[in-house]
C-alpha cells in the first residue's frame, strides 16, 4: 500500500526527516505517534509528494491522477472556503475519478454519508455546522475518494471524545475491511486502543515500530514523550493512561 | 441547489443580457424607433442610410463590447476568487489592467493612437502582455499563489507609477486630458475592429478556463487536498494567470479601466451557485455581461449629452452595493 525508503528531508539547514523507511500493508491502522516537531506532518506530506524529499515514497512516485485513486489525504487543517452544501462538498473527493460515471459519483457519495451518519445533514450549508460536524463532512469526503490507502493528520484533535472515538473507529473498520490508514496521533490512549500498529517519530527518525503494546514501553514514554503512564491490559483491553511528566 | 436550479439560473442571467443587449441597440441620441432600427440592423441595405450606419456601426460593436468586456470581467473575477479562495479577490490583483492602462496611456501620450485606429488597443496588449512575461518571470515555475500575488502587487504598483509619471511629464495638457478620460473606462465610440481586437484574447482565456473550472472545486479544501485529489497545482496556476491575464487585458485594452465587475458579480451570484466555483463561472461571466451592459445604458439614459464614464458608473453604483453586501453578510454573523 505505501512503502517508504530512506525518506530523508531538510529545511533550512535543518534535518527534519532523517531517513525513515516504514511499510503500511493492507488490513493496517498505523498510529504515527512522537511529541510536537517529531516530523509526522512532514512524513504524511512528503510521502504524498506534496513536498519534495530524498529517498524513496510509492505513492509520490506515482504520477497526480494514479496517486488521487491510491490515497486520499485528510490534513489537520479544516480548510472549506465556501460555503457549499454537505453532500457538495463530500461530492469533491470523486473529483479523483474524472472518468466515473455520474451514478457511481452518486453512490460513493451516499456510502460515505451514511457511513458517517451526515445523511440528516446533507442538504445544510456547511458553514452552519459545528466545528465536529465538518470534520465528519471531511472525512467522510476523504471517504468518497475511494482509496485504498488513507493517510490523515491528527484527525482526533479538537474532537468531543464521541466524536475522537467514532474517527478511530472508522479507521480500524477500515483496516478490517482490508484498507490501509496511517494517522498522526497525539493522544496515545487512543492510538493504543485503536490501531494495529505504532509507529514512534522522534526529531525525524523511526525509534519504534510495532504492536501497542510492545512500543508502549515505560523507557520508550520516558525517552520519547518525557512522560511516565500507566499501561493495562484490561477487559476492555489496553488501557493507556498519561500520569506526570519526568 | 439542484442541478435543475443551475442551469435556470444560467437561463434567467442569459435571458437577462439578451434583453439588455437589445435595449441597448435601441437607446440613442439618433432618435431611431425601435422598429427602424431592427429594420435597418437586420437588412443593412443603402450605406448611406442613416440608420443604417448607426446600428451596425456604432450601437451594434457597443453593445457587443459590453457583452464581452463585462463577460469578460466576471469569469476573470470568480476565476480569481476561487483560485485564491478569497471572496475579496479581483481580476486587478494580477496587474494586469494597470499594465494593460500603461500600455494604452503611452499610445495616447506619444501621438500613436492617432496614427491608426487600432493603435491603443494593440498597445494596451502590448502592455498587458509585458506584465505576464513579467508575473511569470517573477513567480517561476515553482513559485506559490503568494509569490504571483506579491508580483501582481509588484508589477501593478510599477505600472501605476509609470501612467503618473507619462501624465507627471505631459507636455501636452490635451493628451493628458484624453489619458484621464481614457481611463475612467468607456464603451463610447468603439468600431467593430475593436471587437475583432478583442475576441481572440477573450475566447483563448475563456477556452483556458475550462480546464480550470474541476480544479477550482478541488481547490476549495486547499492546496494540498486538491493536489492529493490528482489536481496538478503548478499547472494550474499558470493556466488561471494566463486565463485572467488574456480577459482582463483584452478588456482594458478595448474599454479602458472598468472596476467592480469581478469583484461584485461573483459575490452576488455565489449562494445562488451553491458555493460551487466551477459553476460561479459561467454565471458569473452572464452577469458580467448583464451589469456592464446596464451600466452602459444607465450612461446613456443619466446623461446624455454629459459623456458620463461607464468605469465611474460601476464604481459609483459597485462599491455602494459591495458595502451593503459586507453589512448583510455581518448581520448574518458570519
Amino acid at each position: 500500500m505505501l512503502t517508504l525508503t530512506d525518506l530523508r528531508l531538510a529545511r533550512a539547514g535543518r534535518t527534519v526527516l532523517d531517513g525513515i523507511t516504514l511499510s503500511v500493508g493492507p488490513g493496517e491502522c498505523v498510529g504515527l505517534i512522537g511529541p510536537n516537531g517529531a516530523g509526522k506532518t512532514t512524513l504524511l506530506r512528503a510521502a504524498l509528494g506534496l513536498i519534495p524529499a530524498q529517498g524513496h515514497s510509492s505513492l509520490a512516485a506515482l504520477p497526480p491522477a494514479e496517486r488521487a485513486r491510491a490515497a486520499a489525504y485528510l490534513p489537520q487543517g479544516r480548510e472549506i472556503a465556501w460555503d457549499m452544501p454537505v453532500e457538495a462538498v463530500v461530492a469533491l473527493g470523486r473529483a479523483a475519478w474524472p472518468g466515473a460515471a455520474r451514478s457511481e459519483d452518486r453512490a460513493a457519495v451516499a456510502r460515505a454519508l451514511a457511513r458517517l451518519g451526515l445523511d440528516a445533514l446533507r442538504h445544510r450549508p456547511v458553514t452552519a455546522l459545528s466545528g465536529g460536524e465538518q470534520a465528519r463532512v471531511l472525512l467522510a469526503r476523504a471517504l468518497a475518494q475511494e482509496a485504498p490507502l488513507m493517510l490523515a493528520d491528527e484527525p482526533t484533535a479538537g474532537l468531543d471524545p464521541a466524536a475522537q472515538i467514532d474517527a478511530m473507529a472508522l479507521f480500524a473498520a477500515l483496516a478490517a475491511e482490508g484498507r490501509s490508514v496511517l494517522a498522526s496521533v497525539h493522544d496515545l490512549g487512543l492510538a493504543a486502543r485503536h490501531c494495529t500498529r505504532l509507529v514512534v517519530l522522534k526529531a525525524g527518525r523511526v525509534v519504534a515500530d510495532g504492536a501497542p503494546r510492545a512500543v508502549l514501553t515505560e523507557k520508550l514514554l520516558a525517552e520519547v514523550f518525557g512522560i511516565r503512564a500507566w499501561i493495562g491490559d484490561t477487559a476492555e483491553g489496553l488501557v493507556f493512561q498519561p500520569l506526570s511528566r519526568l | 441547489m439542484a442541478r435543475f436550479g443551475f442551469f435556470t439560473l444560467l437561463a434567467a442571467l442569459g435571458a437577462a443580457v439578451a434583453a439588455l443587449f437589445l435595449a441597448s441597440l435601441l437607446t440613442g441620441p439618433s432618435g431611431i424607433g425601435v422598429g427602424q432600427g431592427l429594420r435597418a440592423l437586420i437588412s443593412g441595405r443603402g450605406g448611406a442610410d442613416m440608420a443604417v450606419l448607426v446600428m451596425q456601426e456604432v450601437r451594434l460593436p457597443r453593445a457587443i463590447l459590453a457583452v464581452m468586456v463585462g463577460g469578460a470581467l466576471g469569469l476573470a473575477g470568480a476565476m480569481m476568487q476561487g483560485w485564491l479562495r478569497n471572496p475579496l479577490a479581483e481580476p486587478g490583483l494580477l496587474g494586469t489592467s494597470a499594465s494593460a492602462a500603461l500600455g494604452a496611456v503611452i499610445a495616447l501620450q506619444s501621438g500613436l493612437a492617432t496614427a491608426f485606429a487600432l493603435a491603443l488597443p494593440l498597445a494596451a496588449l502590448g502592455g498587458a502582455a509585458i506584465s505576464v512575461a513579467l508575473m511569470v518571470a517573477l513567480s517561476g515555475p515553482r513559485g506559490s499563489t503568494l509569490t504571483v500575488i506579491l508580483s501582481g502587487v509588484a508589477i501593478s504598483a510599477i505600472a501605476t507609477a509609470g501612467t503618473a509619471l507619462v501624465l507627471n511629464l505631459s507636455p501636452n495638457p490635451f493628451a493628458a486630458n484624453e489619458i484621464v478620460f481614457w481611463m475612467m473606462g468607456s464603451l463610447a465610440d468603439r468600431s467593430m475592429s475593436h471587437v475583432q481586437v478583442a475576441l481572440l484574447p477573450m475566447l483563448a482565456g475563456a477556452a483556458l478556463a475550462v480546464p480550470v473550472a474541476r480544479g477550482l472545486d478541488a481547490l476549495t479544501l486547499g492546496e494540498d487536498v486538491a493536489a492529493t485529489m490528482g489536481v496538478r497545482i503548478g499547472r494550474m496556476r499558470l493556466l488561471t494567470v494566463a486565463s485572467v491575464a488574456l480577459l482582463v487585458g483584452a478588456a482594458t485594452a478595448v474599454a479602458g479601466a472598468i472596476g467592480f465587475v469581478g469583484l461584485v458579480m461573483p459575490h452576488l451570484l455565489r449562494r445562488a451557485v451553491g458555493g460551487r466555483p466551477s459553476r460561479l463561472l459561467p454565471a458569473a461571466a452572464l452577469g458580467g455581461a448583464a451589469m456592464v451592459l446596464a451600466a452602459d445604458l444607465a450612461v446613456r439614459l443619466i446623461a446624455p449629452e454629459r459623456d458620463l464614464k461607464l468605469g465611474v458608473l460601476t464604481a459609483l453604483v459597485g462599491a455602494p452595493f459591495f458595502l451593503h453586501l459586507i453589512l448583510k453578510s455581518r448581520r448574518e454573523g458570519l
